[in-house]
């Protein structure tokens, strides 16, 4: 039982991280019809903007709750600030061409991102550096919940009612999914659409930022490349909750979370390997392709944001 | 108000505007009318800038607003029922009104305006709270009209209102026609209805495959016999 309750524990706490970063290709889907492949560098660039933010301002050494909130807040409006650039220079131009164009253009912008932050900033792996004490607590038996969990448990759910309420209580997130729905109806309305667009690239990539910071404070190890295989799987996590659909995100992502985590740790039991981890939430995209293609959440006539 | 000269549009290689000239003035109600394909939503389209003319150009209160974006022809004073009514199915209809406001800042006059709109059709408020998408076709274009009212504008474009709707419902449409231009607003009404049209407007034009062929008051025209031959059936 404490086995159990440890991996669904560990489970949602990497679903969560898929949470906030399905949920940037959810809203970008939802506005343009657009897979936005360079979502998973932009979460990359998220966790090396809160290094260089801890570094510079000299959180690095000494872990405190304010320079957590810092480096947090910082990263996010730095990849704000990309997302937006992102959409006006590369993704706007080619709009009005075939959809096709626009989805190599993301695939390109992706291939750029991670080139450049190759050489930019090397290769190799950086530690990043602990901003908040770590300590565990024990719940029961062997199962324990760390602070860091706790962290991450607690700042994907700000940030998710937060979602929530900017996209069903404001004025502009009415004008989001009026946008969604009906781009020319929208434009009607007197709503600037390409304000509302480059807005939804600003929320995405913020929301996908703190999936960054997060992670590496769970898994302080980043990489120019991390952001492939967690965009992947992030991607998946919007396709199964319906793409376009908001809470569809969230539950995507928690379920890819929890389920490679069971994977890891019960797999074994009924002879699949732990290193069939990576493959679990292909195999589960392949299954909702295959049985549910709208995905959990999505209907046909789904309300797409 | 409102002036087009020699306005060509076109898709692609499909011109769908071969120099189309027209004019509204303050306060009239001017109908379009001409059959499926004439070029009646292409004209409404681009005078609301959702798509750009290859030729002409399109004056508003005496200043030109070709190449415009649609946005800032809202904020001139310029509103649309598009064709197959455009609301927001995903929305409620409440949402709806608000997002036909969505330039205006004064919250009393937003509010003042939705009421208006409740009155002007009664059955929008009682399903205020309900998704557009569940709405009637003619509960639909009711929405659609009163979205199109909340940015108060000055011109007004109605995009084939009474389309597909029943005779009761296509009454009611046009009678808010009529109270919206005692109200002052001046019309530009787009109808393959055209018995209907005639009757509630003001001037007329008659488009055909991108020209404007015929044009003259709303009474000449219903009375003219190629027009009754042509567009009333009799
Ligand atoms: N999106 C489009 N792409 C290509 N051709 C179009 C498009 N919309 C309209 N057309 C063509 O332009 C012409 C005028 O269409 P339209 O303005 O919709 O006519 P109406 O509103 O009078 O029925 C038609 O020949 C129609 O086929
Ligand atoms: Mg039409």
């Amino acid at each position: 039982m404490d086995t159990f309750v440890q991996q669904l524990i560990n489970g949602l706490t990497v679903g969560s991280i898929y949470a906030l970063i399905a949920l940037g290709y959810t809203m970008v889907y939802g506005i343009l019809r657009l897979i936005n492949f360079a979502h998973g560098d932009i979460y990359m660039l998220g966790a090396y903007a809160g290094y260089f933010i801890a570094r510079w301002l000299g959180f690095a050494g000494e872990p405190s709750v304010a320079g957590l909130a810092v480096v947090l807040v910082g990263s996010m409006l730095a990849a704000a600030l990309l997302g937006m650039a992102i959409e006006r220079f590369a993704y706007r131009p080619v709009r009005k061409y075939a959809r096709m164009t626009t989805l190599i253009t993301a695939i390109g912008m992706s291939l750029l991102l991670e080139n450049l932050s190759v050489v930019i900033f090397e290769g190799t792996p950086r530690a990043f550096p602990e901003l908040l004490h770590n300590s565990t607590y024990r719940l029961f038996g062997n199962a324990a919940i760390s602070k860091t969990q706790l962290l991450i448990f607690g700042v994907s759910i700000i940030l998710m009612l937060l979602l929530q309420w900017i996209v069903y209580r404001t004025k502009v997130g009415t004008a989001m999914r009026a946008v969604s729905f009906n781009l020319n109806s929208a434009k009607l309305m007197g709503i600037n659409t390409d304000a509302i667009i480059v807005f939804t690239f600003a929320l995405g990539s913020a929301l996908a930022a703190a999936g960054g910071v997060l992670t590496a404070q769970y898994n302080p190890t980043i990489y120019p490349l991390m952001g492939i295989i967690t965009g992947l799987k992030a991607f998946v996590a919007a396709v199964l909750g319906g793409i376009g659909n908001i809470p569809g995100a969230v539950l995507g992502g928690l379920l890819i979370g929890a389920a490679e985590t069971f994977v890891v740790g019960y797999g074994q039991l009924v002879g699949i390997p732990s290193t069939y981890r990576d493959a679990v939430a292909f195999a589960i995209l392949i299954l909702v392709l295959l049985f549910r293609p709208a995905g959990l959440l999505g209907t046909t006539v789904q309300e797409k944001v | 108000m409102l002036t087009l000269e020699n306005i060509s549009v076109g898709y692609g290689a499909i011109r769908a505007l071969k120099g189309v000239s027209m004019r509204v003035e303050q306060g009239e109600v001017v109908t379009l009318i001409g059959a499926n394909g004439a070029g009646k939503t292409t004209t409404l389209r681009t005078i609301t800038g959702l798509l750009e003319p290859t030729e002409g150009r399109i004056l508003f209160e005496g200043q030109e607003i070709s190449g415009k974006p649609t946005h800032q022809l809202v904020a001139r004073g310029i509103s649309m029922s598009p064709e197959g009514r455009g609301v927001f199915a995903n929305l409620t209809v409440r949402e709806n009104l608000h997002m036909g406001a969505y330039l205006k800042k004064n919250k009393a006059e937003i509010a003042q305006d939705l009421e208006r709109g409740f009155r002007m059709f009664p059955r929008l408020k009682e399903r205020e709270s309900q998704k557009a998408g569940t709405l009637s076709g003619g509960e639909q274009q009711m929405l659609a009209m009163a979205r199109a009212l909340m940015s108060r504008p000055r011109l007004l474009l109605l995009d084939e209102p009474s389309l597909g709707l029943a005779p009761l419902v296509v009454h009611t449409i046009f009678e808010a026609i009529d109270e919206i231009r005692g109200e002052g607003t001046t019309i530009l009404l787009v109808e393959q209805n055209a018995h209907a049209a005639l009757k509630h407007s003001d001037r007329a034009y008659v488009l055909e495959t991108g020209r404007i062929v015929m044009e003259g008051p709303s009474k000449e025209l219903a009375a003219d016999p190629r027009i009754k031959e042509a567009y009333l059936g009799e």
